[in-house]
């Protein structure tokens, strides 16, 4: 996919993280363009969702940039002068975590509704049919009524995904979605990204899963040690490693 | 004992102050019961704000009122703490302050603790979405923390209930003491004490059956 930067949505620009003395990111630069999917990819421990927390500002950065379609977020909740607010980018930019975090106590529906009613005020009834359709999307229209905790690991993570949509954000992030899944429950989550990929949705997807982020992945970053240590096509970097330790790395996961 | 003459009747001829006794209970009870929901939630807030300082004199209110016993607390603020700034308290202003503090300060502990049991992926869940940390409070946490701490907070009233028969050395006309002023009337400590014992029950035991109907009702909705 060729892009300009004028297509960049989201951007890190030198970005770093420490968790006291620990130093984690050492500096990342990253620019997601608009219908760009990255997939992430290192050993644990390796900063993965130190990172992608860092995109929506769920992990404050300790130094470095985040701007969103060009401009820099700053510490705030509200947009203050020419930075936009981390309640601002957050409402744009959805995210899906590995333990789901649905809202045990609001229906599947009420879980996808809230972020739009609450959030942006969407009146209910309007709110309601676009989760409907949604759900609907993610193959759990029946489900409206029920509670998550009478789903499956999968139905819940699709849920998850519906919900983050609901705020129609211009990019998505997910952080090991599956990982938290039965291996039988995994497929239908990944065909639901990979749907995702093919509508044009742009995305940071954290994962373990080598052969789904070789198929669906525009560029594929292998971090290592705090850094970007490989930046390229799936093709380079998951089929063809040279870096001896990525190919260490990608060798494991293959098993 | 054997031939002890029962005589409920002398008593029960006092049933006005039974009567007046058992208000002043249920008065202290639930009064201070409101005053330690208003108190514990400030307390909280203190404790779960991000200022040191206020934390700190939230913590230490906390502790001197769980650490020591409600009587040397009601004891302290009717005799000692007017002194110590020059003037009289009333008794029922210093029974319903200790008994709204001395509540309070384990009512604080149980709202922290339904808060924070709270996954923390609950509020990153709705930041994720673009709640602010009012909204995400309000309609995430608090509907969930509530719902946890519904029971030990029941419990813990049930406790104060009890605990306002201690009112009664500071000469509050509860029902405890309303018993001993029958007793002095009518020297007859069996049948008063009896009858003063058999009214808390009477009051407390619908409460401890609304508690466990309210815990299974929670239970069966996990
Ligand atoms: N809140 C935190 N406080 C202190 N250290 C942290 C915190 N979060 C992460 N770390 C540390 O930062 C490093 C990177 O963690 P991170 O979770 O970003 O890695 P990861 O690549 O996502 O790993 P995994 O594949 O296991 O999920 C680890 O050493 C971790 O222990
Ligand atoms: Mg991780």
């Amino acid at each position: 996919m060729t892009t300009t930067s004028n297509d960049a949505v989201l951007a890190a620009v030198g970005l770093r993280k420490s968790y006291g003395a620990l130093e984690v990111l050492k500096g990342l630069d990253l620019t997601l363009a608009r219908g760009e999917v990255v997939a992430l990819i290192g050993p644990s421990g390796s900063g993965k969702s130190s990172f992608i927390r860092c995109l929506n500002m769920m992990e404050t950065p300790s130094g470095g940039d985040i701007l969103f379609r060009g401009r820099k977020v700053g510490d705030k909740f509200r947009d203050a002068g020419e930075t936009i607010g981390i309640g601002t980018l957050r409402r744009q930019v959805g995210m899906v975590f590995q333990h789901f975090n649905l809202f045990p106590h609001k229906t599947v529906l009420q879980n996808v509704t809230e972020g739009p009613i609450v959030v942006c005020k969407t009146p209910r009834k309007e709110a309601e049919d676009r989760a409907r359709e949604l759900l609907a999307k993610v193959g759990l229209a029946d489900k409206h009524a029920a509670y998550p905790n009478h789903l499956s690991g999968g139905q819940k993570q699709r849920v998850a995904i519906a919900r983050a949509l609901a705020m129609d954000p211009q990019v998505l992030l997910l952080d090991e979605v599956t990982s938290a899944l039965d291996p039988e429950l995994v497929g239908e989550v990944l065909t639901v990204i990979r749907q995702l990929a093919e509508a044009g949705m742009t995305m940071a997807i954290v994962t373990h899963e080598m052969a789904f982020a070789a198929d669906v992945a525009s560029r594929v970053l292998f971090l290592d040690q705090g850094v970007i240590a490989e930046n390229g096509s799936a093709q380079d970097v998951i089929l063809k490693p040279t870096n001896p330790r990525l190919q260490a790395f990608v060798a494991r996961f293959r098993g | 004992m054997t031939n002890y003459q029962w005589d409920f009747f002398t008593v029960w001829q006092n049933y006005d102050l039974f009567l007046y006794g058992m208000w002043i209970t249920v008065v202290y009870t639930f009064g201070s019961i409101f005053f330690g929901v208003v108190i514990g939630f400030m307390t909280c807030a203190a404790r779960l704000s991000s200022w040191r300082s206020l934390q700190a004199i939230a913590r230490i209110y906390q502790e001197i009122f769980r650490c020591s016993p409600l009587l040397v607390q009601l004891l302290w603020f009717y005799y000692a703490f007017p002194l110590l700034v020059g003037g009289s308290i009333d008794n029922r202003v210093a029974a319903m302050l200790t008994l709204s503090l001395y509540v309070g300060s384990f009512y604080a502990e149980i709202f922290r603790g339904g808060i924070v049991s709270i996954d923390r992926g609950q509020r990153e869940a709705a930041a994720a979405i673009g709640m602010s940390p009012w909204q995400s409070m309000v309609r995430i946490i608090l509907p969930q923390a509530l719902k946890r701490m519904l029971p030990s907070f029941i419990n813990q009233s049930i406790i104060q209930f009890k605990n306002s028969s201690l009112v009664s050395v500071i000469s509050v006309a509860d029902l405890a003491y309303m018993a001993a002023v029958v007793n002095g009337q009518t020297y007859r400590p069996l049948e008063s004490y009896t009858v003063m014992a058999a009214l808390y029950i009477a009051l407390l035991l619908p409460l401890t059956q609304i508690a466990d109907w309210v815990e299974r009702r929670l239970r069966a909705s996990d």
